[in-house]
């Protein structure tokens, strides 16, 4: 009879079946990780060396000059405007999606979807053939004095259009998941429309909301082909955050422009983190929403 | 092939372990490794195949030791519960595969390759079917494509994973009796896990019984059936009552009353009874225990009865001629005929 | 409430009449109408018209630029992505949590930060620019620089495309292949490869749609010399302030076409690989 407890089989090294040997998985690992770390980490790191390069001193001249601080208000103001607009908008077309059964439904997903394929350079010159000096209601804007192109109107204009499916595309498929039933356990019990919406409905979104909103801001503060074309870049006036980075990085005053990039990838980092959280606690509410 | 299982110990699972599991299985054999959930079957399957490393133990196929060696290497035949056929390849490829990828100094010409494949496919019998996928087959037939594929390698034995796990009751009376014909005609030593203990000895030459993972029996049908080495196996194999009983020197009371009745197995002292439906009857006799029936069924075959004794509140389950109309609540008198007794746990 | 109620089945939800008709009063002032009219625009100008325009030298140049380095920016996007989202979905390692949320890094930065980042990172006198000037390549302001920077913005949809059909995997297929003798790199190669096929398709079509269209992270690091590193946005903003709308909208016009023909590829690969392996 053997004696079978002299032989360890762990001390003979057969690979798991299912994956590759230690050896090259480290490498893949390490190739990965050098990659990664090429591409997108030292850009990053390179913003905020760079806003800090010249010290903090002078980083925070940069932050109180008062073209800095315009396009600071700007950014803020376009997106206190244009990130509301598109929560109630994503909202709504949700609702009328999810709850609802009507004809045409995946066409209108499809167009809803229409802004995010479409090149931010293009979204702006939408706007600037609509309301352009040339453009279609060019000439009757000039008459009656309204500004949109090269001022704010036409920057929040193109700050919603690029900004525009980010709400909804969050909810859609999550409400649709998530079905009608509550909503009618509301209705059975007597409670009205705008009540079942606030008690029932938005409580079972809230994540989902939280993180279409979030990205929302994300790109509606950092969008910059769009407003680019629409904006002008009248300092001081018509300048948002990246339009002002720009100015200054052409200008050479790399504090300056780094200065305000690395507010923008805090803003980033900030939403990427609120991504993971969200991700990690909420798992199954937006496990719909991983399609970028 | 020989195959011998030697100490073989694994843990696996959240609680599970493999403790010690030891067996012979002879060249040509259809065995079977039945058990519950948990028991441990499908990991020592899967430790065989190699797909998995025992932590002590040996393997041994022809009584060389295969327990390092890697599962690419082992030359088995495996089918999986699920089938894990290659979706984006038809059944051609899928049965092809295995001849496929070997070392081109290995390697058989295409057309014998594409003559082996279709051998296979006239062998269980799904004919004319080599350019369908995956997809567009019904569950039965994924299951015999699995089984060519895995036969095409000429493998040294065949393990199958729960293989009719996955598929209806018909298709899985039919496809057990076609595997019995279809191992009888080629003779390759064959090892399968089920839980269906019906399915188990009605398929396999032998049965490995296996329990929270420690081996409790193997042996033919006839073996486990009327030699059962624990109460474990006489429960899982069949419908059982038990009782309790005591022994003192070969006498058997129950609640102090004498029984006689035809007992294998021995104990002593406390002790549990088991009977199947067959080994009691109804009796009138005065020495028969008395009792109150609490259920009472008719089954194809006849009356099934649920009798409470007087003697200790044991249930016995009996199954008595469907003539005698017997209802809940009458008074019967019960004799036991054959029982195992095993000591109390 | 009636007003829709020839469209849809009735419900006894409330709201569809409201929601409806914001949903499409919002969507056609926000995004049908501005496009409805490029589109009028460039029927103006008529097929003949669009091709005239992108035939003209600057402008056939700036697409070949954009449209060719997209595309092999995609192809590298769709290697690495690959790799990205095995080794993210299969190895455990420190900081795995953290480089799963780095991937999105490209789609959560402003375009404007990435641009002057990558711009300076790949210049002359930048960190990676000084060690590739010893080897005698510059990558700012070349092609190469529009390269890189394409890279960058594809990424993640490359991986995430990927990475949830890798965990989606049988390991049991793995196992089978393991047990009819294939070894690891012939599981990869015939078995696990093939089925990633679809997704990484079309993670090089998002990637390919999303780098076309890129403007902020590219001008930076670009040299914007026409005929050598100048992108087809950028010549659409040139145009513009020109004044040359119908030029404008010429160029736009062909790379909205190619946005819709991706996505209708994609659509098709989708279509195909459901009918074909039987998913969903």
């Amino acid at each position: 009879m053997l004696d079978a407890g002299r032989h360890d089989p762990r001390a003979v090294h057969v690979p798991a079946v299912t994956t590759e040997s230690a050896l090259m998985r480290r490498v893949l690992i390490a190739v990965a990780l050098a990659f990664l770390t090429l591409f997108l980490i030292l850009p990053v790191l390179l913003v905020f060396a760079e806003a800090f390069k010249k010290g903090i001193g002078a980083l925070l001249a940069a932050f109180a000059d008062p073209d800095a601080q315009a396009a600071v208000r700007l950014t803020l103001i376009v997106a206190a405007i244009s990130v509301p607009l598109n929560t109630i908008f994503g909202l709504s077309a949700s609702w009328a999606i999810a709850k609802f059964e009507f004809r045409g439904k995946s066409l209108l997903i499809t167009l809803i979807d229409l802004p995010f394929s479409v090149s931010p350079v293009v979204s702006g010159l939408v706007y600037v053939l609509l309301f352009g000096a040339h453009g279609l209601f060019g000439p009757w804007l000039k008459a009656h004095h309204i500004e949109i192109i090269f001022a704010l109107p036409g920057i929040v204009l193109a700050t919603v259009f690029v900004t525009f499916p980010f709400v909804a595309r969050e909810l859609i498929p999550l409400m649709q998941e998530q079905g009608s039933l509550d909503e009618e356990a509301a209705l059975t019990l007597g409670a009205g429309g705008l009540r079942m919406f606030l008690t029932v409905t938005l409580p079972n979104i809230r994540w989902g909301l939280l993180y279409g909103v979030l990205l929302c801001n994300a790109r509606a503060m950092g969008e910059f082909g769009a407003v680019s074309v629409v904006s002008g870049h009248i300092r001081g006036v018509t300048n948002t955050m990246p339009l002002h980075i720009e100015i200054l990085y052409n200008e050479y005053d790399f504090v300056g422009a780094f200065g305000v990039a690395s507010l923008l990838t805090l803003l980033a980092l900030a939403t990427l983190a609120a991504k993971s959280f969200l991700e990690w606690r909420y798992r199954d509410a937006i496990a719909n929403a991983a399609r970028h | 092939m020989d195959i011998r299982i030697v100490n073989i110990a694994k843990d696996f699972g959240a609680t599970g372990a493999l403790r010690g599991v030891s067996l012979d299985i002879m060249s040509g054999e259809l065995i079977a490794l039945l058990g519950p959930s948990g028991s441990g079957k499908t990991t020592l399957l899967r430790i065989i195949a190699g797909l998995e490393i025992p932590k002590t133990g040996l393997v041994l196929f022809d009584n060389e030791d295969t327990t390092g060696v890697p599962v690419q290497h082992r030359r088995i035949g495996f089918v999986f519960q699920n089938y894990a056929l290659f979706k984006h390849m038809n059944v051609f490829e899928n049965i092809a595969y295995g001849l496929r990828v070997r070392r081109h100094g290995e390697r058989k010409p295409p057309h014998t390759i594409a003559r082996t494949v279709r051998d296979l496919l006239d062998l269980v019998q799904l004919p004319g079917i080599e350019e369908r996928y995956p997809a567009q087959l019904s569950g039965g037939q994924r299951q015999r494509v699995a089984l060519a594929r895995a036969l095409a390698v000429e493998p040294r034995v065949l393990l199958l994973d729960e293989p009719f796990g996955a598929l209806d009751a018909k298709v899985r009376k039919d496809l057990r009796r076609w595997i019995r014909e279809l191992h009888d005609r080629t003779g390759h030593t064959t090892i399968f896990v089920t839980h269906d203990q019906e399915e188990a000895l009605e398929l396999a030459d032998r049965v490995a019984i296996l329990n929270q993972g420690r081996l409790e029996q193997i042996g033919t049908a006839d073996q486990v059936y009327d030699g059962p080495a624990s109460a474990f196996v006489m429960s899982f194999v069949g419908d059982t009552s038990s009782l309790e009983v005591v022994v003192c020197n070969g006498c058997m009371t129950i609640a102090g009353e004498p029984l006689a009745a035809d007992i294998t197995g021995t104990a002593e002292g406390p002790a549990m009874l088991y009977l199947r439906p067959v080994d009691a009857v109804l009796s009138d006799s005065p020495r028969a225990l008395a009792g109150t029936v609490i259920s009472a069924r008719r089954t194809p075959t006849g009356r099934r009865l649920q009798i409470k004794l007087s003697a200790g509140n044991g249930i016995v389950e009996l199954e008595a001629d469907a003539a005698k109309i017997v209802k809940s609540g009458d008074a019967v008198g019960v004799r036991i005929l054959r029982g195992c007794i095993f000591a109390k746990q | 409430m009636t007003m829709a109620s020839w469209t849809r089945r009735p419900s006894a939800m409330p709201g569809f009449g409201l929601t409806f008709g914001y949903t499409l009063l919002y969507l056609g002032l926000v995004v049908l109408i501005p496009l409805a009219l490029l589109l009028v625009r460039a029927s103006g100008l008529g097929f003949a018209g669009i091709l005239a325009i992108a035939a003209e030298p600057r402008v056939f140049a700036a697409l070949r630029i954009s449209f060719g380095l997209s595309l092999v920016a995609a192809a590298v996007d769709m290697v690495f992505g690959l790799l990205v989202a095995w080794v993210l979905a299969r190895y455990k390692f420190p900081c795995r949590n953290v480089v799963d949320a780095a991937v999105d890094l490209p789609f959560a930065l402003p375009t404007a930060v990435a641009g002057i980042a990558l711009a300076s990172l790949y210049a002359p006198t930048g960190w990676i620019g000084v060690p590739l000037k010893m080897i005698g390549i510059s990558v700012a302001f070349t092609p190469l620089g529009i390269f890189v920077a394409l890279v960058f913005v594809g990424l993640p949809f490359a991986v995430r495309t990927v990475e949830p059909l890798i965990s989606e995997i049988d390991r049991e297929v793995e196992e089978a292949s393991a047990t009819l003798g294939a070894s690891r790199a012939q599981t990869v190669r015939r078995v696990i490869l093939p089925m990633l096929a679809p997704a990484m398709l079309t993670g090089f079509a998002l990637a390919f749609a999303r780098s076309v269209s890129e403007y902020g992270s590219v001008i930076f690091i670009a040299g914007n010399v026409p005929y050598v590193s100048e992108i087809a946005p950028l010549l659409i903003v040139i145009k513009l302030e020109e004044f040359n709308y119908t030029g404008a909208t010429a160029v736009a016009t062909i790379m909205l076409a190619l946005s819709f023909l991706m996505l209708l590829a994609i659509n098709l690969v989708q279509a195909w690989s459901r009918r074909r392996f039987g998913h969903a």
